[in-house]
């Protein structure tokens, strides 16, 4: 049994404009100590689809469709009592802002001896020990003197490292992080990295990372899933995706890159911007940026379709792969 | 010719914070006495850097090095502890909120966290007209609309957004309305504290393109903070390194990137993450990350740096030059690196 099984989720906002849907029949499979990247434009769905993994999607979103099987039980239904002990106990998550996990009137301490002994019986003093312990892991300087500081004491790249810190405070089978070390210099950001991945392998434990700094994905994770307007639209090994992306979009992305144009000129941006989710065009989400549009994209959603070592949602690919397969 | 002028100019900047407390919290007994003991953070420690105009210095360095605190005193959100701000020739640190009020239209700022810089409870539509209309208190409001319309597109917001909130958009959303507020006044400097970090990569391609068209348009100039070094290498014309609340090096990018002299450089440059599996593995740097509570004597680098020697665990090397770059190193002094 896979760890976690995503099944035809969707998720959506109920607004006062009317209802929008942010995530649409997402599926994947994570097994046990794998680790999953989640890349694509801003606004795709990547954070929704991190919080609705452990039912954090509250008012006005809720999960419309799908189940999220954690070790075959469904956390889509679970109530809100039973969520409680998998989150944090068995699945962690590092929230993008870290102000949503730290609380800005207690001291960083506190937060860390309240959230341990939240899950375990231990003593003030031994859960202060481990948050020391916790706090040198992910190289905050000085941890004696952080533990008493309040968050607005210390810088962004500081309280990321903190939240982080207490994402692994109890030892969890699963961590979601959603953009961990977008905040930080790449010296603590290799360091960090390196870390979580050696956390993962030595405890066996899965990663589901959230970025969109594409040489963070290709050093870090085994596999990953390419987003765009609530959709999965490319998924594979890492290696693949990133050598060798199949998707129009996927490519834009990688072209798109500062290494990609020459310094001080233009970068090569993909034209037009996501559309909105309650105005998405018909067939394709991409087909109004995309250069290679066919008849077909404008008619019918492309489905995931297996590609080579990758799937794929495009009608160019599918077709691409249609006609070799004739000639062979 | 002649040198651009500098449109800012940091003298000797220190900025120290106090973790101590109030008044009895600094108390303690000791040794039969009481004593009060006032605790610092010092997070910028004679920090002299200039902007020159139309250009975009970029600032790097480890996360709590002090980039944020430079970036807030020169905007005159914090006091300086020490040390002088100032702007097209005139001081402005100690300036009071009226006399500062001409200078709010010609800086803007870009702040890093975009989950805090709107205010939760306008729309976007408020958030944008607001600053334009403060700004140009003689515009019609159809000239208002054009404007925010204007910036709206530039930096890819759907004009249809305007009526949501800001909780209702992701983290990338929201970091582009930040940047469309901060563009729609038209500055002539603008201070971006990691404008794109939130940015997934084909907006961050949109963004900085924006930004250098703006540059190049409005001879706009920049003090730009980022880690992430292949944005500076492209977008950067000097780049500032800082380490512990001090300047370690300042060159010209091409320099910095084909021939980076501080050790710290060094080591920063090695660790950007690539694409490709057969990059040289990153230099790995030893030794307890120092903090800015008790500041390390000697160069602040002393303690992870492989080069350090006696002289750097007692001296603060100062700014030097070699070649056309800055560099604050004993060991380039003496030639030994
Ligand atoms: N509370 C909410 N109300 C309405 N819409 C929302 C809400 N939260 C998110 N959305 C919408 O859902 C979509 C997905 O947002 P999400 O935060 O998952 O994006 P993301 O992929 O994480 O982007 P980023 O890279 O910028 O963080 C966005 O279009 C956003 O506007
Ligand atoms: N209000 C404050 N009170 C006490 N200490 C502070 C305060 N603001 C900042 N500091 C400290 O000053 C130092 C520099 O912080 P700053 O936010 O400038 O770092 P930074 O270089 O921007 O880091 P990052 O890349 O992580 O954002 C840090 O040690 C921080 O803890
Ligand atoms: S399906 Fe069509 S429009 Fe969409 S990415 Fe593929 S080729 Fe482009
Ligand atoms: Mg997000
Ligand atoms: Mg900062």
């Amino acid at each position: 049994m896979p760890l976690l099984e995503v099944n035809n989720l969707e998720v959506c906002f109920g607004l006062r404009q009317g209802s929008v849907t942010a995530l649409r029949d997402i599926s994947f499979q994570l097994e046990r100590g794998e680790r999953l990247g989640i890349v694509g434009e801003s606004g795709a769905g990547k954070s929704v689809l991190g919080f609705s993994i452990i039912n954090l999607i509250s008012r006005p979103g809720f999960i419309n469709k799908g189940e999220v099987l954690f070790e075959g039980k469904n956390l889509a239904a679970l109530k809100n009592k039973e969520m409680r002990t998998i989150r944090g106990n068995r699945i962690a998550m590092i929230f993008q802002d870290p102000m949503m996990t730290l609380n800005p009137v207690l001291t960083i301490g506190d937060q860390m001896v309240e959230c341990l002994r939240a899950h375990r019986k231990i003593s003030k003093q031994d859960a202060r020990v481990i948050s020391l312990q916790k706090l040198k892991q992910v190289y905050i300087p000085s941890p004696d003197t952080r533990l008493d500081q309040y968050p607005h004491e210390l810088s962004g790249g500081m309280r990321q490292r903190i939240v982080i810190a207490i994402g692994l405070l109890l030892d969890p089978d699963l961590i979601i992080a959603d953009e961990p070390t977008t905040a930080l210099d790449v010296t603590i950001q290799a360091e960090i990295m390196e870390l979580m991945v050696e956390l993962c392998e030595r405890n066996n434990v899965a990663l589901i990372l959230i970025t969109h700094d594409l040489g963070v994905v290709s050093e870090v994770t085994q596999r990953t899933i390419v987003m765009y307007a609530g959709r999965v639209i490319e998924e594979g090994p890492t290696k693949e995706i990133i050598n060798d992306a199949q998707h129009p979009y996927t490519q834009g992305l990688i072209n798109a890159l500062p290494q990609m144009a020459l310094p001080g000129q233009r970068l090569n941006q993909i034209r037009g911007t996501m559309p909105g989710l309650n105005d998405l065009p018909s067939g394709c989400a991409f087909s109004p940026r995309c250069d290679y549009v066919l008849p077909a994209c404008h008619e019918a959603i492309p489905a995931l379709t297996k590609s080579g070592g990758c799937n794929v949602a495009c009608h160019l690919v599918t077709e691409q792969n249609n006609l070799s397969e004739v000639n062979e | 010719m002649s040198q651009p002028a500098s449109l800012l100019k940091i003298n000797n900047l220190h900025k120290r914070f106090s973790i101590s407390g109030d008044f009895l919290d600094q108390l303690s007994f000791k040794g039969g006495k009481i004593t009060r003991t006032q605790e610092h953070v010092h997070a910028i420690n004679g920090i002299s850097l200039d902007v020159k105009k139309g250009e975009a210095l970029c600032v790097v360095g480890e996360s709590g090095c002090g980039k944020s605190t430079v970036a807030r005193t020169v905007m005159n959100l914090l006091r300086p502890s020490e040390g002088e701000i100032h702007y097209a020739g005139k001081r402005i640190d100690n300036l009071s909120h009226r006399a500062l009020l001409p200078y709010r239209k010609q800086m803007q700022m870009i702040f890093q966290n975009p989950y805090a810089s709107l205010n939760p409870r306008m729309t976007i539509n408020q958030a944008l007209h607001e600053p334009v209309k403060f700004h140009n208190p003689k515009w019609s409001h159809g000239q208002v609309l054009d404007k925010v319309h204007e910036v709206m597109e530039a930096v890819g917001v759907d004009p249809s957004w305007g009526v949501r909130f800001p909780h209702e958009f992701s983290g990338g959303q929201r970091q582009r309305i930040s940047i469309a507020r901060a563009l729609a006044v038209e500055p002539e400097f603008i201070v971006a504290d990691e404008p794109i970090s939130a940015l997934d990569v084909s907006i961050q391609a949109q963004v900085l393109n924006l930004l250098m068209d703006a540059q190049a348009e409005r001879d706009l100039t920049y003090l730009f903070i980022t880690h992430d070094l292949s944005v500076v290498e492209h977008f950067g014309t000097r780049v500032a390194v800082m380490y512990l609340g001090t300047l370690c090096e300042l060159a010209d990018t091409k320099e910095l990137f084909s021939n980076p002299r501080h050790p710290y450089t060094k080591a920063l440059l090695s660790a950007i993450p690539k694409l490709s599996d057969d990059r040289e593995p990153p230099i790995k740097l030893t030794g307890e990350v120092p903090t800015p509570v008790n500041l390390p004597s000697g160069c602040v680098f002393h303690g992870r740096c492989p080069y350090a020697n006696e002289r750097c665990t007692q001296e603060i090397p100062q700014l030097k030059p070699d070649g056309t770059t800055m560099v604050a190193c004993h060991g380039i002094d003496e030639g030994r690196l």
